[in-house]
């Protein structure tokens, strides 16, 4: 399909949008679509971790990317690839490799810093509140509310204590 | 009929419309909503809704819920007028689901992009607020769901931009003298460097209708919510300020005060008003009670017509279709009922 703008490029961004009380959908080319604004992170994402993996393994696909499959969802990898999304949680951990490098590409990082759920162990989410508390701390102290900080002290020794007898 | 987010007023409400955080999170055991079958869509929903139910929280009982193919296509667009869903989930409402407060300041979006999306919507600058209702929300559902989670990648997502918090915390601003500036592009691509966007929030660009911007983060990997929503605010902080400034140095002309009185007359006492120009009339009138040229700043009631006064949510409210027309005598008829004490 061509793009309903330039008519011109092959269209690869499909837009939805809602225009006086309608909902408008258009399909426009990569460069359209950057330019209205609707940058998509994974236009031209496929050629991105084809080449990337085609390079690293000397111009042929590895053969994990086409053979092996989600033991859960049965996604492939280059199906996941291709369209930019994942198949179900459990592909990351089966993708994980491949995966990692457009991850670190998006977010510049690839080190989860945050809340933690339940089940990722009690263990886990006190040492992740205390470095949030000590975070929270630094920043009570840098700007003199000593009171605040006060109480986030008394919440962190509280934290470590308790923790000792985990 | 009670009391809607938007009618009260905000910290910074001059500038700062509204403030919303977004949650997304999935459940462990279920693909994600591109590779799950319509039966599993359902008992996802079927889940939430139970664990909200049987939680107790005084949070969770004011939810209704809400088959999206339950409701028509003008309600489901009205939902996003106000903001509540996004375009995709009301275009394709199959499989989706709803869970809405009474006050509107709650959206919990079921099978959009990820298995459930927690929305809370606050007004002015109250992204701490937000947050701590949503990451209640999220406690409360994750003890009784179990959601999908990598101590490396963190919440697991459905599109990998979203990994890590699996939060987006955005701003609505109100900015037309730093629009007038020309400054948007050239301060929206320094954001992008550090993480963060800015766009219209109605229309792209320098057609951004009534001025008014979104501001978010982009970045959700290896930073926490905490200083992701710090961030956000000192640059938010950084915006507020220069804006403020613009503004009260343009309002001392006489162009700009009857630009200003214009505009509230229009809003008094025009019969016909598109969508577009009251967008426009009610973003001058904001600047009016922004620098006290129209005394007796009451931002929740513009907050509240900027969204009456959308075209779906107009015929949601009149319960039937209206034509182009009927919209704009309508809509003229409301404002200038609201504008005539002013």
């Amino acid at each position: 399909m061509l793009c309903q703008s330039c008519k011109k490029n092959e269209a690869t961004t499909h837009v939805k949008r809602i225009v006086n009380g309608q909902i408008e959908e258009y399909d426009l080319c990569h460069e359209c679509a950057k330019k209205m604004g609707y940058t998509n992170l994974f236009s031209g994402f496929e050629n991105e971790w084809n080449s990337l993996l085609g390079s690293f393994f000397g111009g042929g696909l590895p053969s994990k990317t086409s053979a092996t499959r989600c033991k859960s969802c049965g996604s492939s990898f280059s199906e996941i690839a291709k369209r930019g999304i994942v198949g179900c949680p459990d592909c990351y951990d089966t993708f994980y490799d491949e995966l990692l490098p457009s991850i670190r590409k998006i977010h510049g990082n690839t080190q989860h810093n945050g809340k933690f759920p339940a089940s990722a162990g009690k263990q886990l989410a006190i040492v992740n509140e205390l470095e949030s508390l000590q975070e929270q701390l630094n920043e009570a102290v840098s700007r003199q509310e000593f009171e605040k900080a006060a109480q986030l002290r008394d919440r962190i020794n509280s934290l470590k204590g308790g923790n000792q007898n985990v | 009929m009670s009391e809607k987010w938007y009618e009260k007023a905000g910290e910074q409400g001059g500038v700062v419309v509204s403030s919303r955080i977004r949650l997304a999170r999935n459940l462990k055991n279920y693909p994600f909503p591109n590779k799950a079958s319509l039966e599993q869509k359902k008992e996802i929903a079927e889940k939430v809704k139970r664990a909200l139910e049987e939680s107790n929280s005084t949070l969770a009982n004011s939810f209704s819920f809400i088959p999206m193919e339950d409701i028509s296509r003008i309600q489901a667009v009205s939902l996003v007028e106000k903001h509540l869903i996004s375009p995709e989930f009301a275009s394709d409402r199959k499989g989706r689901y709803l869970m809405l407060s009474k006050d509107e300041s709650i959206s919990i979006m079921i099978n959009e992009e990820d298995h459930i999306r927690i929305q809370v919507l606050g007004s002015g600058l109250s992204l701490n607020e937000c947050y701590d209702t949503a990451n209640n929300l999220d406690t409360l559902l994750d003890n009784a769901l179990g959601f999908a989670f990598n101590n490396k990648l963190g919440y697991l997502t459905q599109c990998p931009t979203n990994l890590g918090t699996g939060m987006r915390a955005s701003l609505m601003l109100h900015i037309p003298a730093t629009e007038k500036n020309r400054s948007i592009n050239r301060i929206s691509g320094n954001l992008t460097k550090l993480g963060m966007e800015l766009r219209g929030t109605f229309g792209e660009g320098s057609d951004a209708k009534g001025s008014l911007y979104q501001l978010s983060n982009q970045i959700t990997l290896g930073l926490s919510e905490h200083n992701a929503i710090e961030n956000l605010k000192n640059i938010a902080s950084q915006l507020i300020d220069q804006e403020e400034k613009a503004l009260k140095e343009t309002a001392k002309s006489i162009e700009t005060q009857d630009v200003i009185s214009r505009s509230l007359a229009l809003l008094k006492s025009a019969r016909l008003m598109s969508n577009d120009e009251a967008m426009k009339l009610i973003s001058n009138v904001r600047a009016g009670m922004f620098t006290g040229l129209i005394a007796n700043a009451d931002y929740a009631k513009l907050n509240r017509l900027n969204e009456q006064i959308q075209p779906a949510t107009l015929m949601t409210a009149e319960g039937k279709e209206l034509t182009p027309q009927q919209r704009d005598i309508k809509r003229a008829e409301i404002l200038n009922k609201e504008f005539s004490g002013i």
